[in-house]
């Protein structure tokens, strides 16, 4: 387990705040109490308030993301133009205003990072589940599946399932789901191996409990907090994912503007019109960085053994 | 996706000679893999909408001159022939031929290995190098302004798209240096060591840095992590109540033991490099596998996609053989199940 140190000043369990309180509810007050957490929240949400507010967006700047703007889109030697009041922060290489892109870019960026991960997260923990659980051979078949899909050399396979089925939205999704649930899988089934050991499953094997009970009453509440993490870090992952299969090309398909197409369209522009490259740059450095704080945030609030330690170990 | 990959767990049960036991049944699964991946790629490119015949004789091209074509490149004879010629082919280390070119598929892998080689060799120094000494520095001085420093770094890396970090890296150190009439680094391109180890050397600068942040990342906070855990340990205290100073602690008993996990990770991501230069390849225009791998795509030139796909995932089989081998020889405790 890594230790971040732009953390909390958290005192540990010292108070009374945490006496009598659930594993995640005291998570939650930890959380509450970090302010770097609580400042990536606070970039999240106000990224989804754009993002579903694009259009009233687009309608208040007055352009609509695919729209060119014939008389003062372009430079009169036809390059991007500069931020003005027209094109607050400039217009792109055909003339298309890149706040109202960047706005929309954030829809596609949010969806597919949320909608990508969150398929992940339900296929790894049914498959980890499964295999950690009933050992044997359907465990050694689903780990050997989940090592399969490590092996694959998987932003080359990307390229070349996308490049056969054509761009779009949904293929994204499903490359990304694809190639990030065996991740999640495998912490699941090493967690899941352990838990079923305990004394506590032992207990509830004990009184009659079937295997599925065991498994939704005792195994899954306690694989909320491990997955919390892995999913929170996995959302940055899966955005980069997606602006990368945007960036070569294999994204969703244009005109619909994505961060990655827009970085990518921006290439060759880099030495004379910067803002180009910039705003959706600094958009998705923003989003990443913030669900890797949170990430970070979280796995401090879920496991603050973790941190206690450092300190004591010095 | 940089996955930390969880410590082995050993089974209890040992044979008679286990390392040798354990080297074939991981080889064999490795085959096995192997031979999965080829099947779905090659799978893959026949349930899909396009002719490749169509796309490689052209637009223009009449129904005649797409029959021809198909026929010239075998694509008319039934998907389990042509899937056997593959095969026996492989059987032989013979990869095909380009749809395109008409070049052997070996040739074509082999022209572009050296620049994909180049481009991970040189990144996999600068990280290790990198990650490493900034994780023991911010492990030996944990909550200082160096621990702080590390950690904006670990999040500047994993944060940072490889894209960007390219295009920041070519304006800057490139674009913005040219300005002033510093002219260090060029914007891209390729020089065969052979031809010049200086240039060879200066036009992969910024490719390296590109490809290397992540990583190094990844293994300052790998490094860290791993590192104070060992220091945790009771063999450190004993060291420390020996009197031995805290310098010879840490980097004669600490630093060793802590590496193992470095160690693995390092060979995962060795074999996953070779796919993952695709992004690099590309922006700073290096004639490399990952170039020529979208180059095929976009050409739908399935025998060099195969050839590419199976030399990548070759690399990662191997590569967690070694690893698995490696570990259990620097950790006794990892028994070979």
């Amino acid at each position: 387990m890594s230790v971040t140190v732009l953390d909390t000043a958290l005192g540990g369990g010292e108070d009374d705040t945490f006496a009598g309180r659930s594993t995640l509810a005291s998570a939650w007050i930890r959380l509450r109490r970090d302010r770097v957490a609580m400042i990536s929240v606070a970039i999240l949400v106000a990224l989804v308030v754009i993002a579903v507010a694009a259009p009233l967006i687009a309608q208040a700047v007055g352009w609509t993301p695919t729209q060119q703007d014939r008389t003062h889109g372009l430079t009169p030697d036809g390059l991007p133009m500069a931020p003005s009041a027209r094109h607050l922060l400039g217009t792109d290489n055909l003339g298309r205003d890149i706040l109202v892109r960047t706005v929309y870019g954030a829809r596609v960026s949010l969806l597919v990072g949320v909608v990508a991960t969150g398929l992940a997260t339900i296929i790894g923990v049914v498959v980890g589940v499964l295999a950690g659980y009933s050992s044997g051979a359907v465990d050694t078949g689903l780990s050997r599946l989940m090592d399969v899909v490590l092996s694959f050399p998987f932003l080359l396979f990307a390229i070349a399932l996308v490049s056969i089925v054509g761009p779009g939205l949904s293929i994204s999704v499903v490359v990304i789901t694809f190639f990030s649930w065996a991740g999640i899988g495998r912490v699941v089934r090493g967690q899941t191996l352990s838990l079923r050991e305990k004394e506590f499953v032992e207990a509830a094997r004990s009184t009659g409990a079937g295997s599925a009970r065991i498994i939704v009453v005792e195994i899954l509440p306690n694989l909320i907090s491990p997955v919390l993490v892995l999913a929170t870090l996995l959302v940055p992952t899966a955005i980069v994912f997606e602006a990368t299969l945007s960036f070569l090309g294999l994204g969703v398909a244009p005109p619909t503007p994505t961060w990655g197409n827009m970085i990518s369209d921006s290439l060759p522009y880099y030495s004379v019109a910067w803002w180009f490259t910039l705003v959706p740059g600094v958009a998705l450095l923003l989003i990443t960085l913030a669900f890797n704080l949170l990430g970070d945030a979280v796995r401090d609030a879920v496991d603050p053994a973790a941190q206690r330690t450092v300190t004591e170990r010095r | 996706m940089p996955w930390t990959r969880p410590p082995n767990e050993p089974s209890p049960r040992g044979g008679e000679l286990p390392v040798i036991s354990f080297i074939v049944r991981r080889t064999m699964f490795g085959l096995l893999v192997l031979w999965i991946i080829s099947v779905a790629t090659f799978v893959l490119f026949f349930v899909a909408p396009h002719d490749p015949a169509k796309v490689i004789a052209g637009r223009l091209a009449t129904p005649q001159t797409v029959a021809l074509v198909r026929h010239r490149l075998g694509l008319d004879q039934p998907v389990l022939t042509q899937y056997w010629h593959f095969l026996s082919g492989l059987l032989h280390g013979n990869l095909g031929y380009s749809f395109y070119s008409s070049t052997s598929v070996n040739s074509l892998l082999a022209s572009r290995l050296p620049v994909t080689v180049s481009l991970a060799a040189g990144a996999a120094v600068i990280w290790l190098i990198s990650g490493v000494l900034i994780g023991v520095l911010s492990a030996s001085h944990p909550r200082s302004k160096v621990d702080r420093g590390a950690t904006v770094f670990v999040l500047a890396g994993l944060s940072t798209p490889t894209f960007l970090l390219g295009i920041l890296l070519i304006y800057i150190c490139f674009y913005r240096l040219h300005l002033i009439g510093i002219n260090w680094f060029p914007a891209g391109g390729y020089v065969p060591f052979t031809q010049s180890p200086y240039e060879w050397f200066r036009h992969l600068v910024l490719p390296w840095v590109t490809l290397a942040l992540v990583s190094a990342a990844v293994y300052s906070r790998l490094t860290r992590s791993s590192l104070l855990d060992t220091m945790a340990e009771d063999y450190i205290r004993t060291a420390r109540s020996k009197g031995l100073t805290e310098r010879t602690v840490l980097y004669r008993h600490g630093l060793r033991s802590s590496l193992t996990p470095v160690v693995t990770q390092f060979g995962i991501d060795v074999g996953t490099l070779l796919g993952g230069a695709i992004v690099t390849e590309n922006v700073f225009g290096l004639p490399g596998l990952g170039q020529l791998a979208v180059q095929s795509v976009t050409n739908q030139d399935l025998p060099v996609i195969i050839g590419i796909v199976l030399l990548a995932a070759a690399f990662i089989v191997v590569a967690n053989i070694v690893v698995d081998a490696v570990y259990a020889v620097l950790d006794p405790r990892v028994r070979l199940g």
